[in-house]
């Protein structure tokens, strides 16, 4: 009898490693990024070209980077999430217009509501390699002192912000 | 709130979306009576430009478009972009590239993704290697935004201790229990023993048989 269990017990622990990677994303990649300053950058406001918007002027206050763009189809899903947390006013968000044209990012904008105090223009895309981003949306935490806290990939779900973001923005905003 | 609205663009398109397969499909199939079947492309455009000609220049005109299709070098137009002025940079470029993984597909190297931000990245390694950095400095540039995970050679980490040297050390433990397998196995086969009469008798047996080859 015993010379059949070790084999079993093998069997089984493999089959226990197999299932849980089925349950895996390999498209979620853990960002290097995090515990590290967010990487500065000064790049013309999506609204406003004139004007300027730059990471380094949000030292003080915790909030949320959320990077979007009017072709992605993930941020559809995403978008209506945004706007109900922009107007329980708890945490700014800040957008980075990636990789768009900027009348397509104003019209996104202007048709499914604006929840970002303001957004940056990445019509480049360079921005968005300084912080990682492989896909859209990508959504980082920033807390006071500039330190990235938590990413996340892909859509920002209702469930995704009661068990991670909110508490841990609520958590940032006490220290 | 300092939202600045600005009044919608009319000719904006609500939502851009991917062309559906399907799409692609009609267009190849030909049931569009607009389209060449041969590469796909609209002739609309090109073929009012014969009007009133004669039919000899509308010949012309179409031999021209059907070489044009049958050329296979417009086919990867998009690609040709991509090779730099210079070929030193692109070599360099490209063998960096093989290395690193593309994080959108997956399975493909920087190299040879097509995707939008492996452009992108190519682009990056070009300018950074014109700007004269080393290989080394590229690579950790890319390995600080995107981590570890992009390259297809993993360093060796404290995480990566088991990816590294865990199929040597089940090279090992196999190896070992089967050495311990094999050992206790002959230690517990009883040696053949012959009773004295036997003996003599496979004696005589062999003996025999010599006896006939003799």
């Amino acid at each position: 009898m015993m010379r059949f269990i070790w084999p079993l017990v093998a069997f089984l622990v493999l089959v226990g490693f197999l299932y849980v990677g089925l349950g895996l994303n390999p498209h979620e990649v853990p960002s290097p990024l995090i515990g590290k300053p967010a990487p500065a950058f000064t790049l013309p406001q999506l609204h406003d070209p004139a004007k300027q918007f730059s990471a380094q002027d949000m030292k003080g206050k915790v909030w949320l980077l959320n990077v979007w763009s009017s072709w992605c189809v993930s941020c559809r899903e995403e978008h209506p999430v945004l706007v109900e947390l922009a107007q329980q006013n708890v945490v700014p968000i800040y957008g980075l217009d990636y990789k768009d044209k900027r009348e397509d990012g104003m019209g996104w904008l202007e048709r499914g509501g604006n929840p970002y105090v303001l957004s940056a223009s990445d019509t480049e895309g360079r921005v968005g390699i300084d912080y990682g981003v492989y896909g859209v949306p990508e959504t980082y935490v920033i807390d006071k002192q500039g330190v990235i806290q938590y990413k996340e990939i892909g859509p920002v779900t209702p469930q995704s912000l009661q068990t991670k973001i909110l508490p841990l923005v609520a958590q940032l905003q006490a220290k | 709130m300092n939202n600045i609205f600005i009044p919608d663009n009319p000719s904006a398109p609500s939502f851009p979306r991917r062309r559906e397969s399907s799409e692609i499909n009609t267009r190849r199939s030909g049931q569009d009576p607009n389209v060449d079947p041969l590469c796909g492309n609209y002739l609309i455009n090109w073929i009012p430009a014969c009007a009133g000609m004669t039919s000899f220049c509308s010949n012309v005109l179409s031999g021209f478009i059907l070489f044009l299709c049958l050329m296979p070098v417009f086919a990867f137009a998009g690609e040709a972009k991509d090779i730099a002025e210079d070929p030193v940079v692109e070599k360099r470029m490209v063998a960096l590239a093989e290395n690193l993984r593309c994080l959108v597909c997956q399975n493909e190297s920087l190299a040879s993704s097509h995707a939008e931000l492996a452009e992108d990245l190519r682009k990056e390694v070009r300018e950074m290697i014109k700007k004269g950095m080393d290989d080394k400095q590229i690579t950790e540039f890319l390995v600080t935004r995107y981590g570890d995970f992009v390259l297809y050679k993993p360093p060796v980490k404290s995480y990566t201790v088991l990816l590294w040297f865990g199929p040597f050390a089940l090279f090992l433990i196999g190896g070992a229990g089967l050495f311990y397998q094999l050992r206790k196995r002959r230690l517990s086969a009883p040696e053949a023993e012959l009773t004295p009469e036997a003996e003599q008798r496979a004696a005589a047996l062999l003996n025999e048989d010599k006896d006939k080859q003799e």
